[in-house]
């Protein structure tokens, strides 16, 4: 093909197809949770632990929020053991990147009760699955409000009232009790 | 107890971690749990996480294992807890792509999409979507539209989104939700109008009148969401760049206007766009204030989306952010290094000569901290900076000779590398310490391309200097040290030497004699060789194939040559057919892009020989002479679009006419060209186009013998476009039944002239010599008056006759073109005009020297 029309790279380019990848990190450069968004950004899983092999060791230690990074920019926020970055083309709205990371790291000090770190975040790890899917559908920004992305992901009833139990799981949970209380 | 201790710190370690070393196997054993009835929700939902985990992980699933983790998945259905719901569309989203019979759940997703519970309508509808393909999108597309215009923000962004991913396979399907779309567009939710705006914009890319409306419509009331600000802004940008005219005014109004928005992300957008459109210094001013603001920021991405704008702008503008030099200061010492980078090279490329030992200083505290990439943009600005203020290339040169020596990617190397080599080119006074500087990195470099770079460079440039033969220790101590690749470019450099020092040529024949005895094939080969053109003290020799040899252009020299063995592989080749490497134009670059991707540069033969290829015979032709820069036959806005390229060869010409369908609504069929052509010339073969469809080009090729006699070849043809019409449905391209019709277009006419035919070569200082060397070659002369009234702009035109670079005109008053070259077929020329101003008008002398007459009286033709 030559009737392309100039290849000008200055503007940005009109399109929802903003983010390229979101992930989190434990305090080892270990992923947690990472997707890619861009078939041709990083494609397979080894390029991307790689990447984020090389973007953990330039960020571990300097707090700098936001670094650029083989094509992609990328900003990141840290909290006790946990990781947040993401990535964008070098050529996009880096506070459009801001706004996400900030609606990501939100939501996930919400679901955690604000309490950021491992341990909590593994043992939710689905609310946390389930807030990234909110967040960014396919590399569109789907809902950057942490309260409306909360009330999406965060679904679990702490203690589900008896009267919305169904009778074979109270005569189930009845059984269990006195199954051990017996061996008691 | 020592085992005890052991596992008590295990456990620490891994911190209880249950997603530690999980086994996919156990995993998907895990799985059958879900056939159980009723089953624990908080259970299943953690055995799915336990699979997502692992995926997400980078566990490859057999196809197999992931089909049947999917089919357990679906037993969930019957669960009614949200939150296993959830859990439940993730896995048949991440499952979708690897498992088989997926569709099977399109019936669940189908209800739930439609439900009352408005928890699982949104993700029922993405889940949905990320499963179906084109054939099945017909059954949904009801629900789809109702979705779309759903009260349910959740649910009418979540079909939006779902009918943009899509769009990409069924384009025309979603151009039918338009009106849902534009409908959401004035939805309450910020979210839904962006998502909608998105949509729009996307079904609407290459439509630029409906984009206009678009933009026009919705610049006027505000919208709410800062996204769809963001996308808007873009959408008008792209408008006013594609237009130049006052119409574009309102857009750029909007976006000025956006610069008092309250949300930053929409002002950055806004002075983005504005500093990034074509525009002067003034218009520029309040997107510069607002950039300087950011610059002050506390947040780190502020400053440096503002640093990084302004030094976009050094390129342009260099007056209005000089203006900015305070902030800039302010961020040089920046805990964020990227941010400070770009502040240093900003300021060392607007600043003034006396600041630079200062800005230096502040880099190279902290240039061992920042990445590859971003020592590249200081390389690239010391390197400009060497160009602008060659007083200073000591310091800076002695700066970029520490670079060298620190720690560094291959890349980093040859940037510097780079700019020290453009140093020497540039600036005589500097060559001396350079060479010094890039002797002693060949001394300890370990990659190979770099040092046989430095060494062609210490070839060409070490000869000229004052002291070549201590260069001569550096070269030779690689013979020694390295491998076989350096071995050889030293060889060459060595050479280089004694073809240009005669006081150094018998230590060089010595020298040359010892790598005769060489390991590595190569070496040897050159050592010979170049001793053998040596030991012969013939000057031209030496000339034409140790100083000065053309280096013809790679991949057509690899074609011609394959070409060559497939036709006669019995006769000899000849190198002169294959097109000379062409010297490629310095590209001006951004001061701190940092872009990864970089579009291939490649000639325009290169281009085109692929489709060359499908002409029936070409090969019997030879090797291409030359392509010619297309020509447009057909004015740019009508029905059909028609370009001539001119493929020469040394005794045909092969026609190209790239031919563009413009209407949705037809199928070309048997698309021929008619040609009417000045008498000598022979029509051999024409290739006609069989099938053109709407906006895909095609081509074709009419092959022509030139005329016997060169002065026979000027000429002007006439040329016609013949096809059958058929008419097609413009949406899915399905021809309409029956006949169709002739028709046919008129193209415009075309010239052959003696520029398509010849190919420049570039003259340097020695064109003097040239020309008296070819003294006893055949000369032709004559004396024209010229009907343009400046010699400047004579000499211009005669230069396109000639197909000339401009760069062949000297001289001020009197107006002189130097220039050279080959003519198809090999016979080279030299061509010399004088052009000077009369008191009738601008007469010129023009003189031309070929071993080949006609060739000569050719050129004088084409001018006269």
């Amino acid at each position: 093909m030559v009737h392309t029309g100039t290849i000008d790279g200055a503007l940005f380019e009109p399109t929802l197809y903003i983010v390229k990848g979101m992930c989190i990190l434990d305090n080892d450069g270990n992923r947690l949770l990472a997707k890619y968004y861009d078939k041709d950004v990083l494609p397979t899983a080894k390029e991307q632990k790689a990447f984020e092999k090389n973007l953990f060791n330039k960020t571990h230690r300097a707090n700098a929020e936001i670094i650029m990074l083989d094509g992609l920019t990328c900003v990141y926020k840290n909290n006790v053991d946990l990781f947040f970055y993401v990535m964008g083309s070098s050529h996009e709205n880096e506070l459009i990147l801001q706004s996400v990371l900030n609606a990501l790291y939100e939501s996930v000090s919400i679901l955690l009760r604000r309490n950021v770190e491992k341990r909590m975040l593994l043992d939710n790890l689905d609310a946390v699955m389930l807030a990234f899917d909110e967040i960014c559908d396919g590399g569109v920004i789907l809902d950057a409000d942490p309260t409306s992305i909360v009330g999406r992901a965060a679904l679990r009833t702490e203690d589900v009232p008896l009267g919305e139990q169904t009778v074979v799981q109270v005569l189930q949970s009845a059984k269990e009790q006195l199954k051990w209380s017996l061996l008691k | 107890m020592s085992s005890f201790k052991r596992d008590k710190k295990e456990e620490e370690d891994t911190g209880g971690n249950p997603y530690l070393n999980l086994d996919k196997t156990i995993v998907l054993q895990e799985a059958r749990y879900f056939n159980e009835t009723p089953v624990n929700p908080r259970k299943c939902s953690h055995i799915l996480s336990k699979i997502l985990f692992l995926l997400n992980q980078g566990e490859k699933l057999s196809t197999q294992e992931a089909t049947d983790a999917f089919f357990a998945t679906t037993k969930l259905f019957q669960s009614k807890d949200v939150m296993l719901r959830r859990m439940v569309y993730l896995c048949i989203k991440e499952l979708s792509s690897l498992a088989q019979d997926v569709i099977i759940v399109t019936s669940s997703l189908t209800k739930d999409m439609t439900g009352k519970e408005d928890m699982y309508r949104a993700a029922a509808i993405r889940a949905l979507c990320s499963i179906t393909d084109s054939t099945m999108i017909q059954a949904i597309e009801r629900y789809m539209k109702q979705a779309i215009v759903d009260k349910n923000p959740a649910v009418s962004s979540a079909a939006l989104v779902s009918a943009l991913h899509l769009s990409s396979t069924a384009p025309d399907l979603v151009k039918r939700w338009a009106n849902e779309a534009q409908e959401a567009i004035n939805s309450d939710n910020a979210m839904v109008s962006y998502h909608a705006l998105g949509i729009l914009a996307s079904t609407r890319k290459n439509d630029k009148l409906s984009t206009v409306k678009l933009v026009t419509r919705l610049a006027k009331s505000p919208l709410k969401s800062p996204y769809a600000l963001c996308l808007l802004i873009r959408l008008a940008a792209q408008l006013v760049e594609n237009d130049d005219s006052d119409a574009s005014q309102p857009y750029i109004d909007f976006i000025e206007c956006c610069l008092r928005h309250k949300s930053e992300m929409v002002i950055y957008e806004a002075a983005h766009a504005i500093v990034n459109l074509r525009k002067t210094a003034r218009d520029l001013a309040p997107a510069v204030s607002v950039l300087q603001l950011f610059c002050g920021s506390s947040k780190a991405a502020l400053r440096l989306a503002g640093a990084r704008t302004l030094a976009r702008l050094t390129t342009k503008h260099p007056t209005a952010v000089a203006a900015c030099a305070v902030d800039l200061e302010n961020l040089i010492s920046d805990p964020n290094r990227s941010v400070a980078t770009l502040a240093v090279t900003t300021l060392l490329a607007t600043g003034a000569e006396s600041s630079i030992d200062r800005l230096m200083k502040q880099i190279s505290s902290f240039v061992s901290e920042i990445s590859d990439e971003f020592k590249i943009v200081v390389v690239k600005a010391i390197r400009r900076l060497c160009q602008k203020f060659p007083r200073k290339h000591q310091s800076l040169a002695a700066f970029l000779a520490g670079m060298l020596r620190d720690e560094g990617g291959l890349e980093y190397k040859a940037a510097i590398a780079d700019a020290i080599i453009t140093l020497v080119e540039e600036n005589p006074e500097a060559k001396e310490t350079g060479l010094a500087h890039l002797c002693e990195f060949i001394e300890d470099c370990e990659h190979t391309t770099l040092a046989v770079r430095i060494l062609h460079l210490l070839g060409r440039e070490g000869p000229k200097s004052r002291q070549p033969s201590r260069y001569i220790r550096f070269i030779y101590n690689r013979v020694i040290l390295e491998s076989g690749p350096v071995r050889a470019a030293a060889v060459s450099a060595v050479a280089q030497f004694g073809a240009q020092r005669p006081e150094l040529l018998p230590n060089i024949r010595v020298l040359l004699a010892r790598c005769e005895l060489d390991d590595e094939d190569e070496v040897r080969d050159r050592a010979i060789y170049y001793n053998a053109i040596l030991d012969s003290g013939d000057q031209q020799l030496i000339n034409d194939f140790i100083i000065d040899v053309p280096k013809p252009n790679p991949v057509l020299l690899e074609k011609a040559l394959r070409d060559h063995i497939a036709t006669n592989p019995d006769e000899p080749f000849d190198i002169m057919t294959v097109p000379m490497e062409e010297e490629k134009k310095e590209e001006k670059e951004d001061i701190a892009a940092i872009e990864v991707r970089k579009p291939k540069q490649m000639t325009i033969e290169e281009i085109y020989s692929e489709q060359l290829a499908q002409v029936p015979g070409i090969e019997k032709l030879g090797s291409i002479f030359k392509t010619n820069m297309p020509l447009e036959l057909t004015e740019a806005e009508t029905e059909y679009r028609v370009r001539l390229l001119k493929h020469v060869y040394v005794r045909h010409i092969v026609l190209q006419f790239e031919c563009i369908n413009t209407l949705n609504d037809q199928i070309l069929e048997e698309v021929h060209v008619r040609l009417e052509c000045p008498p000598e010339y022979e029509i051999k073969s024409i290739v006609p186009c069989q099938k053109l469809l709407y906006n895909q080009p095609g081509s074709v090729f009419v092959v022509l013998e030139y005329p016997s006699s060169y002065l026979d070849s000027l000429g002007t043809f006439g040329a016609t476009l013949e096809f059958v019409v058929r008419d097609c449905d413009p949406n899915t391209g399905n021809p309409d039944p029956g006949e169709g019709y002739a028709d046919t277009y008129p193209l415009e006419e075309f010239y052959m002239g003696c520029s398509d035919q010849i190919r420049a070569r570039g003259m340097g200082e020695d064109w003097e010599t040239t020309w008296d060397r070819a003294a006893n070659v055949p000369e032709i002369s004559d004396t024209y008056a010229l009907p343009e009234q400046d010699p400047a702009a004579a000499a211009k035109s005669v230069c396109e006759y000639l197909g000339l670079p401009k760069a062949t005109i000297v001289g001020e008053a009197v107006k002189e073109i130097r220039g050279g070259g080959v003519f198809r077929g090999g016979a080279p020329f030299l061509v010399r005009a004088r052009i000077a101003s009369s008191n009738v008008g601008v007469t010129m002398l023009i003189a031309a020297r070929s071993p080949r007459e006609d060739v000569a009286q050719l050129l004088l033709a084409a001018v006269g």
